[in-house]
């Protein structure tokens, strides 16, 4: 009999207190409490969270990278969204 | 290295890519950017690194075969717990490059069943057997310090989930070393016959040690490739010389010989020079002809038969789960 295949999950741990949680990787788990656990086996051997959470995989929706272009195109062309783009006089001081 | 079996030839079809793409590719790799799971790479590349990680993912698992062995014979309980964790250690490496091999398109299932087929390669160095305490030591001490020879680079690899995985690898490795050397250390200044059981470890591992390297340059077929796509960063014998420069001091510091007469400091280079490697012997023990190629592979399929009813109980279970929340949320709508 084919082995059936184990969900996959994404991992993402909070390393201190104040941190996001950030993506560590991934794990196979029947279900979000198993995951949970392997996640802590696999991910946190010595200390390195304080906060696990699991994500089935095929719940993320991903950019494609292909269209980075297209789909970043506003952030490049709006350069009055950065403060350099003001001009202020000197004598006025830090601002 | 954990991944020396690189040199067959790939399966599957030629792919004819736009050079183009390839030229595009190739210019973001020679500007030290990381390749993700989903931009677009040659299907070579790709399948290089499916099988390159694969095979180093395959030698985490059986590697702790040999190692398994003595945890209930370990001489104390500190020994015994630091032996249980290291072959954990190992269990969860195999874990993070399985992950790292799925961004790139196969299954870990898959990729398993390659292993218990006899179709997939592992490191040769699992292959010999652990006779006795003193072997605990050398593997921890050679085999961990030869890995992290190897694994360092490994860090800076093109392929951003393989290099991630190392680095979290790298980490937990150098406990490794260390806790094979403190074993070797307090053999060497224990009994004659401790330090004598020492010294024969050592004799029976330096070789396989170096052969974790692969096959010399010259006969490595797919280094040039890799080390454009910067898969590689090093070549074999490279990372074989640092190795040698490392480990020979610090088996002189324990007072043991090593079982190579040729072995000699060039004073003018500053490089340890060895003695030839026995290559016939590497390639048999990578065809399936090492001291324990028929136990460890038997090993692994028995863990895998064995837990499969586990394995079956558990997504059962999450089955029934999910149905009965469902009947509950219909019942309340």
């Amino acid at each position: 009999m084919a082995e059936q295949p184990m969900p996959l999950w994404e991992v993402f741990i909070r390393s201190r207190t104040g941190l996001a949680h950030r993506h560590v990787g991934s794990v196979h788990a029947a279900d979000a409490e198993m995951a949970l656990q392997a996640a802590r086996d696999t991910y946190t051997r010595r200390g390195e969270g304080l906060s696990i959470w699991v994500v089935p995989s095929a719940a993320i929706t991903a950019s494609d990278p292909a269209e980075k272009g297209p789909l970043f195109e506003p952030t490049a062309s709006k350069i009055y969204r950065h403060p350099s783009f003001y001009e202020i006089p000197e004598e006025v001081g830090h601002m | 290295m954990y991944s020396q079996a690189l040199n067959e030839r790939i399966e599957g079809p030629r792919v004819v890519e736009d050079p183009a793409k390839l030229a595009a590719f190739q210019a973001r790799i020679d500007a030290e950017e990381r390749i993700e799971p989903n931009d677009w790479m040659p299907e070579a590349y790709r399948r290089t690194l499916v099988r390159q990680i694969g095979q180093h993912a395959h030698s985490e698992v059986v590697g702790m075969l040999p190692e398994g062995n003595w945890i209930t014979r370990a001489p104390s309980l500190r020994r015994k717990a630091a032996l249980l964790a290291k072959v954990q250690d190992e269990g969860g490496h195999g874990l993070y490059l399985y992950a790292a091999a799925e961004t790139l398109g196969v299954s870990r299932e898959e990729l398993y069943e390659q292993l218990l087929a006899g179709k997939a390669k592992y490191s040769s160095i699992f292959n010999y057997p652990t006779l006795t305490w003193a072997d605990i030591g050398c593997i921890g001490w050679l085999v961990d310090g030869a890995a992290i020879m190897n694994q360092i680079p490994l860090c800076r690899t093109s392929y951003g989930p393989y290099a991630r995985a190392m680095i979290r690898i790298c980490k937990e490795e150098s406990f490794h070393q260390r806790q094979g050397y403190e074993i070797m250390l307090t053999l060497c200044r224990g009994t004659a016959e401790q330090k004598a059981m020492a010294q024969d470890a050592l004799n029976r591992w330096w070789w396989p040690s170096l052969m974790m390297f692969g096959p010399p340059d010259s006969e490595s077929q797919h280094t040039e490739q890799s080390m454009r796509w910067k898969i590689k960063r090093f070549t074999n014998d490279e990372l074989r010389q640092k190795f040698v420069d490392a480990t020979v001091p610090q088996g002189l510091y324990l007072g043991l010989t090593f079982p190579d007469p040729e072995l000699r400091f060039d004073e003018t280079t500053g490089h340890w020079r060895f003695g030839p490697i026995d290559w016939s012997e590497f390639k048999r023990v990578l065809a399936g002809q090492g001291p324990c190629n028929r136990e460890r592979l038997a090993a692994r399929r028995k863990a895998h038969e064995e837990g499969a009813w586990v394995r079956e109980a558990a997504l059962a279970h999450a089955a029934k789960k999910r149905a009965r929340e469902r009947a509950q949320r219909i019942a309340a709508e």
